[in-house]
């Protein structure tokens, strides 16, 4: 009797405990898991998402392309970084797209896509992304998800503050995280204050092919120029850049770029610039990059070398910038739908301070200057604040807006999202991530008309979160439904690389115009062989060129006899192919760069040098059809002298 | 007698539904005799696509001369004339086939495969499926007039 009374009562306790373990656990994950979430992201197969996300790959060089709210990984587009998995930076065509005047740079860290825009608003034509390391922009074509262009920006350092768009994509704007000495050359570190300059860069964008060249850079003084957003509405014809170590350290930033209470925002009008260039106040100076694009006709990059740009240095040219003080080293601004708020997040401040872009205008009027630095006039703090968001978590660093009045900035310290108001700076909301959040993103989040129906968390450490990989984790992207009063956390996906920062886009913006095939008709490339009956190979000195035909499911010619050793072999193979979804791989054994990935109806080149004598095979790579098994050929490879004659079939 | 009553409500609902499927059945037009993907039998004969039946009429050699061009440019890879490649020989093809047909097999290829019996048939036989090769109208009508002459 007793020991069942035991039993009775240890049931309880341990039903009961079970029953308070898992309430804990669900107060803990009140939203994750629950079957709302899931059907709130859930895409049925064969179905679309409703935005694309582009995001960063940072480290990776490349920019990752996701559906939401499904967040599945569609593709990554190599820009920065070779990519062997389809030749691009290594095939004859591609390798010259990753040429600087440092030479050819197979990696880079790509931090900011920015989408292109109309009248403020993501149009779908380009996408556009920084290098940091290697001072580049890109230009990524959204029909065919492509690096169309990379531009090098020269009389730069870290390119951060980059590539952020005016309101009709007139300009891509870069800036100088690190200043530098300018024009280069051999000076001592320790007369950094004396000698290193920033730079604010004004690509100009043609509207109709998107094709870039410098137009203007501003020589400013040596502070760390962070990140940018330009104006729009009233405030369209300025752009903004947050910077930080006004102390100008040049050793141990950490503690000495973070002595000053206020850094600056700087306010630059470049509508006064285009009429100090158009007066001939720019001066030419010297500054060599490269500017290189991919001719779709040839299917072949185009590099050319300039010398010099334009240069308009402040000191001649009043009311160009301004500096406006921004608690403390603030990392991003961002300027809200409506053009008139201008918001810097005050990295290591505990408060996010907007800007009234107004009051901006009339303390300019008013000269409410409290001084200047290296001639450009600062702006007195009270006269520009329109309010500051206290409470807004530790570590603010970036806001996007949702087109309703409200505001959501990261919190990187505190991994968190916090929501709050326009006009009232009252904050309304907030909700954690996981872990250590870096930028944000709503489609259209920094455009005058957002879709604010998702926010993209960025997150920098996932730690615990997913199954390990061991000591390399992945970085994660979450997403947050941001359509009702409260923020609800929808769904967590790992993402390529480290993803700085992200832009979305209506599907339908974009979907619609993507490119299927390469019209064979319109292939200009020197070495195509646009049908069978061209497919032939041509000794010229010791370089062979194979001109190789690909359809499913064989090679043309498939058998080749008289390459020697000592030769440079350039397989030149045009995909055949007419339809959608139809690329061939091609793959030669013991070649040293990569294999090559054709779409259909395009011309790829791999240059392959033999190293053995022997008979070498090759095949298609990417599985085309049934009897992609037997799309296979061979390379005969003699010694050197020897009288093999050129043969194929 | 509740629970008689729940068993006559649950019989009842039951017949009720049936009844329904039953109606929605008798309402529905009787299959047609057809293959199952509902391919008709002038579409077996005419083929699948943009193409309506038409005749043939004298042959055209300056059309002829073109489709050839049109031919080596885009169909040689997978078809020779007189033994199989990727595909099956053409030669002869315009008195196995009728005109519509071969320009249809051209034109919408994709639903030609999926759909049409013999094709079908002949996917089993060959193995890759023939793709669009991104050839107008025009182009396909030409090398339906070159091979009336192979």
């Amino acid at each position: 009797m007793n020991k069942t009374v035991i039993r009775i009562v240890g049931l309880i306790i341990v039903m009961a405990t079970f029953l308070f373990i898992s309430e804990c656990a669900q107060k803990e994950k009140p939203i994750l898991g629950s079957s709302d979430a899931a059907l709130a992201v859930y895409v049925a197969p064969g179905d679309y998402d409703e935005f694309y996300a582009f995001t960063s790959g940072g480290f990776s060089g490349q920019v990752g392309v996701y559906g939401l709210p499904s967040g599945r990984l569609f593709r990554q587009i190599p820009v920065f970084s070779v990519n062997p998995e389809n030749g691009y930076g290594f095939t004859e065509e591609t390798k010259d797209m990753l040429k600087t005047t440092f030479g050819h740079i197979p990696w880079d860290d790509a931090h900011h896509p920015e989408l292109s825009q109309t009248d403020g608003v993501p149009d779908g034509r380009w996408l556009f992304i920084n290098a940091n390391n290697t001072t580049r922009v890109a230009r990524i074509d959204l029909k065919t998800f492509e690096t169309a262009e990379i531009i090098e920006i020269p009389n730069s350092g870290g390119n951060h503050g980059s590539p952020f768009i005016t309101q009709n994509t007139e300009y891509v704007i870069a800036s100088t995280r690190f200043s530098v000495p300018i024009p280069q050359r051999d000076v001592s570190i320790d007369t950094y204050k004396e000698n290193f300059h920033g730079t604010l860069t004004f690509i100009k964008v043609d509207p109709d092919d998107g094709n870039m060249d410098i137009s203007f850079q501003i020589l400013v003084p040596g502070y760390d120029y962070d990140l940018s957003h330009a104006g729009k509405g009233p405030s369209h014809g300025w752009a903004f850049f947050t910077c930080y170590n006004t102390e100008q350290a040049n050793t141990l930033l950490e503690v000495n770029a973070s002595k000053n209470d206020k850094d600056f925002i700087a306010a630059v009008n470049w509508k006064m610039a285009e009429k100090y260039l158009a007066e001939g106040k720019g001066k030419t100076r010297p500054g060599e990059y490269y500017r290189n694009h991919m001719d779709h006709r040839t299917h072949s990059s185009v590099s050319e070398l300039k010398k010099t740009v334009t240069f308009l240095d402040p000191a001649d040219c009043p009311e160009l910038i301004y500096y406006m003080p921004t608690p403390k080293s603030p990392h991003g601004v961002d300027v809200d739908p409506s053009g008139e708020y201008i918001v810097g997040g005050g990295k290591l401040a505990a408060v996010v301070s907007v800007h009234s872009f107004s009051k901006m205008l009339k303390a300019i009027e008013e000269q409410k200057f409290i001084g200047d630095a290296g001639g450009i006039p600062i702006l007195d703090y009270d006269a520009t604040i329109a309010g500051e968001v206290t409470n807004v978590g530790l570590g603010p660093l970036h806001t996007e807006f949702d087109g309703k009045g409200y505001a959501y900035t990261s919190a990187f310290i505190t991994s968190e999202v916090v929501k709050w108001k326009l006009g009232t700076w009252e904050v309304v909301d907030r909700i954690p991530t996981y872990y250590s959040l870096g930028h944000l993103m709503i489609p259209g989040g920094d455009s005058r008309k957002p879709w604010g129906k998702y926010l993209v968390g960025l997150n920098k450490m996932t730690k615990d979160r997913y199954l390990s990989t061991g000591p390399e984790l992945t970085h994660a992207a979450q997403l947050i439904d941001i359509s009702g009063d409260k923020m609800k956390l929808l769904l967590d996906f790992p993402t390529v690389g480290e993803p700085h920062y992200a832009q979305g886009i209506p599907a339908n913006l974009v979907h619609p115009n993507t490119t299927k095939i390469y019209e064979l008709e319109s292939n200009e490339h020197p070495y195509r062989a646009v049908s069978e009956k061209e497919a032939r190979v041509e000794r010229d000195g010791n370089e062979v060129h194979v001109y190789m035909t690909t359809i499913r499911t064989h090679f043309k010619p498939d058998n080749i006899e008289g390459v020697k050793l000592g030769d440079v072999v350039y397989f030149h193979v045009t995909n055949l192919e007419q339809d959608w979804d139809i690329p061939h791989g091609f793959a030669m054994q013991g070649a040293q760069n990569s294999e090559l990935l054709i779409m259909p109806g395009a011309t790829n080149t791999l240059r392959w040098e033999p190293k053995k004598i022997g008979v070498f095979p090759f095949y298609c790579t990417d599985f085309c059809s049934a009897l992609h098994q037997e799309m296979q050929g061979y390379v005969r490879v003699s010694p050197k002298g020897s009288k093999v004659p050129i043969k194929f079939n | 007698m509740i629970k008689k009553l729940c068993i006559l409500l649950f019989v009842s609902f039951f017949l009720i539904n049936c009844g329904g499927g039953d109606q929605a059945k008798t309402e529905q037009a009787p299959a047609p005799a057809v293959n199952p993907d509902g391919v008709t039998e002038e579409q077996v004969k005419n083929g699948i696509g943009p193409i309506a039946a038409f005749t043939l009429e004298a042959l055209d050699q300056e059309l002829a001369d073109k489709g050839n061009e049109v031919f080596g440019l885009k169909c040689i890879a997978c078809h020779k004339l007189d033994e199989r490649l990727v595909g099956p020989p053409l030669g002869g093809v315009t008195t196995r086939r009728s005109p519509s047909f071969i320009m249809n097999m051209i034109l919408n290829p994709d639903e030609m495969v999926k759909k049409h019996p013999e094709v079908k048939a002949m996917l089993a036989e060959f193995y890759v499926p023939m793709t669009f090769q991104n050839v107008t109208q025009d182009d396909a009508r030409a090398i339906l007039e070159y091979l009336r002459t192979q």
